[in-house]
């Protein structure tokens, strides 16, 4: 984004990355996936790379609102300071908190989930997306809470899993009524409290229980928490997770 | 003789209404006891929401079965209640059927009302089948200690018998009406019963009676109707001590809900002062707080007083229906925290609270308890994930969560009480900017990675 400032020029939008996306190994990959879609549909796009900060996501839904606003406050003073306009990000909670928790504290921007934006490149006839490997494959969608409930967006990733052509199998409880992955509210960093099982089980045995070759996340986080349970059900052999991005990527072999 | 039951009747209605009204201020009094919010936002919206949700039980339908019965419980139950109008008037003036100068309209009324009484009727029944005979589990869960159970079941109890009263009364009334018009009984009382209104169900009762004197008629109809009035008379009052006050503070609570998306948690204005402060390279944080600076502010909520107003409301309102926990992940997985026990706990401290008041001239005396720990347990708090699928399943605009985050805030903030690995998290994030411990300077290596 610096060198954007230092030509005088504004991108079309700014692409979040986030703490996952910057870190995590696999989460990594989607950032790469995404990366790689914006460059096929020309999209002039930039990153804030070591300007960016946690968006406070975790520490807000910890009780932490301090540490939150003390976040917030840094990275919308640095998004103002480069005149910011449109946010897309691939993580549901730096979408969330964004979109919706930054305008009270002075960041105001058009912020967009990247299965909204690449559906919204798909509708401008920008990016191309065809079944390719996944055609007539049986997949299912795992509805992110923060992009789901939260956002109420639940047809953005379908209608670009509809348009790999995949065989579109629901869990019962998905969209408004979707199981969380038991990631949210900072439970990623944590152990979960005593139980009969994990949260991550409890879903994961859902949806392998569709019969789903790929089970589709929209989320870093949910992508983390799926694929350790589909380890523990030790069928990483023939379950893949993957995010929507890397799926539209890997079906033009990107 | 007649003078003395218009009195009696009076009398009954004054005590009825006169009890119910004192205990709804002292709820709203309760209420009041609750942070103020601003709602004077989202109008439009707030009102299409009493309209879909509350008068439109849309929620209620996810779940059809459950949804259907309770609507026709609800309609059935609210419609039959405008007979209730023309009992008071009868009551008072010691008319009989005062209405019925309405003609076919009349009968057409007397007779939906027949045919809802019998569905409700039968809706209850079913509703107390699924609670004590099919167990649905939500009805059996942890929070649902003996009080809870019974008054779910005191309220099915009442529906049934005041609606077999309402047939009863009509049904004695149809005798009556079809022997004086056969000329059979003769007396001035008798007189009273004049044909009017159509009596789909009750036709099929009115045999029982065949054969009874005229006296005894008499004595079952008035019977049955004073037992039906005063039983809604009753009926009203209970109401404040049971879940099911929720049929008057659904409207309001749905009007108060949630208006933005469902992940929007608000920012709390006295953190955003001190955070501007801190960033703020000109200020000088030892200065003396201004004259007349508000005291700091406590943060988060530890006990129903910190909450606010909506909340509180929220927790008069809670059906103790369980839609919401059957949902909730943690739940589900066995973890401690049920979203409507967060309620249940909430509208209890509350009560417990006002009662303290009332015992002490108004003022709270420190009675050693809270909400949290003596209620609701840090286990419960820290289960949650925020999902929100408990303020999605909600039927009436409850957001248990908001509940939830007040009292993590007072953990973390007041008493820097979070789990050990949330506080590692949160030191990363003062250091690192990310919730791990990696260095900010890579944040943008993945660009140069394969
Ligand atoms: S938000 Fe929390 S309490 Fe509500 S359903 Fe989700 S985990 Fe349960
Ligand atoms: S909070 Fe709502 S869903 Fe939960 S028990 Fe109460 S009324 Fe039912």
């Amino acid at each position: 984004m610096a060198e954007y400032m230092a030509q005088g020029k504004q991108p079309e939008v700014l692409f979040w990355v986030g703490c996952a996306g910057s870190f995590d190994d696999r989460a990594k990959k989607i950032t790469k996936a995404f990366v790689k879609l914006l460059h096929n549909a020309k999209v002039d796009f930039a990153v804030l790379g070591t300007e960016e900060g946690c968006t406070g996501d975790p520490a807000k839904r910890a009780g932490n609102e301090f540490l939150f606003q003390m976040q917030a406050m840094m990275n919308i003073e640095v998004l103002n300071g480069y005149e910011v306009k449109k946010i897309v990000t691939a993580c549901p909670h730096c979408f969330n908190t964004i979109k919706n928790e930054y305008p009270g504290l002075g960041g105001n921007y058009e912020v967009m989930h990247h299965t909204q934006f690449l559906k919204s490149l798909l509708d401008e006839g920008r990016l191309k997306v065809e079944g390719g490997k996944f055609k007539g494959k049986k997949i299912t969608f795992h509805d992110p809470c923060y992009l789901g409930r939260a956002n109420n967006e639940y047809e953005a990733p379908r209608d670009l899993l509809r348009k790999l052509e995949v065989e579109l199998t629901e869990m019962k409880r998905c969209k408004s009524r979707g199981l969380c992955c038991g990631a949210g509210g900072a439970q990623m960093f944590k152990e979960p409290e005593p139980g009969k099982k994990d949260v991550n089980i409890e879903r994961t045995e859902e949806a392998l229980g569709t019969n789903a070759k790929i089970i589709a996340a929209g989320c870093p986080f949910c992508n983390t928490m799926m694929t350790d349970g589909v380890k523990n059900f030790e069928k990483e052999g023939e379950v893949a997770v993957m995010d929507v991005a890397e799926m539209i990527a890997n079906a033009q072999d990107l | 003789m007649a003078y003395i039951t218009k009195i009696l009747f009076l009398i009954a209605l004054v005590l009825g209404v006169g009890y119910f009204t004192y205990n709804i201020r002292k709820v709203i009094s309760r209420i009041k006891l609750g942070q103020e919010v601003d709602t004077s936002d989202h109008k439009k919206q707030r009102w299409s929401n009493v309209v879909r949700i509350a008068l439109g039980q849309s929620k209620m339908v996810v779940r059809p079965i459950a949804g259907l019965l309770h609507i026709v419980v609800y309609v059935g139950f609210i419609i039959i209640n405008i007979e209730v109008l023309e009992i008071i008037i009868d009551g008072l003036f010691g008319t009989h059927r005062v209405l019925s100068f309405l003609g076919p309209v009349y009968d057409v009324l007397i007779g939906s009302f027949e045919i809802l009484a019998l569905l409700v009727l039968l809706g209850v029944i079913f509703f107390w089948t699924r609670r004590n005979i099919q167990k649905i589990k939500r009805f059996w869960a942890r929070e649902m200690t003996s009080w809870p159970k019974n008054d779910a079941n005191i309220i099915l109890y009442f529906e049934m018998v005041l609606m077999i009263l309402f047939l009863v009364m009509n049904a004695a009334d149809l005798a009556l009406q079809r022997g004086v018009a056969a000329g059979t009984f003769t007396s001035e009382t008798a007189s009273h019963y004049i044909q009017v209104g159509s009596y789909p169900v009750s036709q099929f009762i009115a045999f029982l009676f065949q054969g009874m004197s005229e006296g005894t008629l008499i004595v079952i109809e008035r019977s049955a109707w004073w037992l039906h009035i005063l039983g809604i008379l009753v009926f009203l009052n209970y109401l404040y001590f049971s879940k099911h006050l929720h049929i008057i503070l659904a409207f309001p609570n749905v009007y108060f809900g949630k208006v933005v998306p469902k992940g929007k948690f608000k920012n709390l204005d006295s953190v955003t002062n001190e955070v501007k402060l801190m960033m703020d390279p000109s200020a000088d944080p030892y200065a003396a707080p201004p004259e007349g600076a508000e005291t700091p502010a406590k943060f988060g909520a530890s006990d129903v007083m910190d909450l606010s107003r909506i909340q509180l409301l929220n927790a008069y309102t809670c059906t103790e229906c369980g839609r919401c926990t059957s949902e909730c992940p943690a739940n589900i997985t066995g973890k401690k925290l049920s979203p409507r026990k967060i309620m249940m706990d909430t509208r209890d401290r509350l009560e417990e609270v006002g009662k303290n008041m009332e015992a002490n001239g108004g003022e709270f005396k420190d009675d050693g308890k809270q909400l949290l720990d003596d209620y609701i347990l840090r286990e419960e708090l820290w289960a949650c994930t925020t999902c929100n699928a408990c303020v999605e399943a909600c039927p009436v605009s409850i957001d248990p969560l908001s509940i939830i985050m007040d009292m993590r805030q007072y953990l973390v903030m007041e008493q820097s009480a979070a789990p050990n690995e949330l506080n590692v998290t949160m030191t990363n994030i003062e250091n690192n900017s990310a919730p791990w411990p990696f260095n900010q300077m890579d944040r943008l290596n993945w660009k140069n990675e394969n």
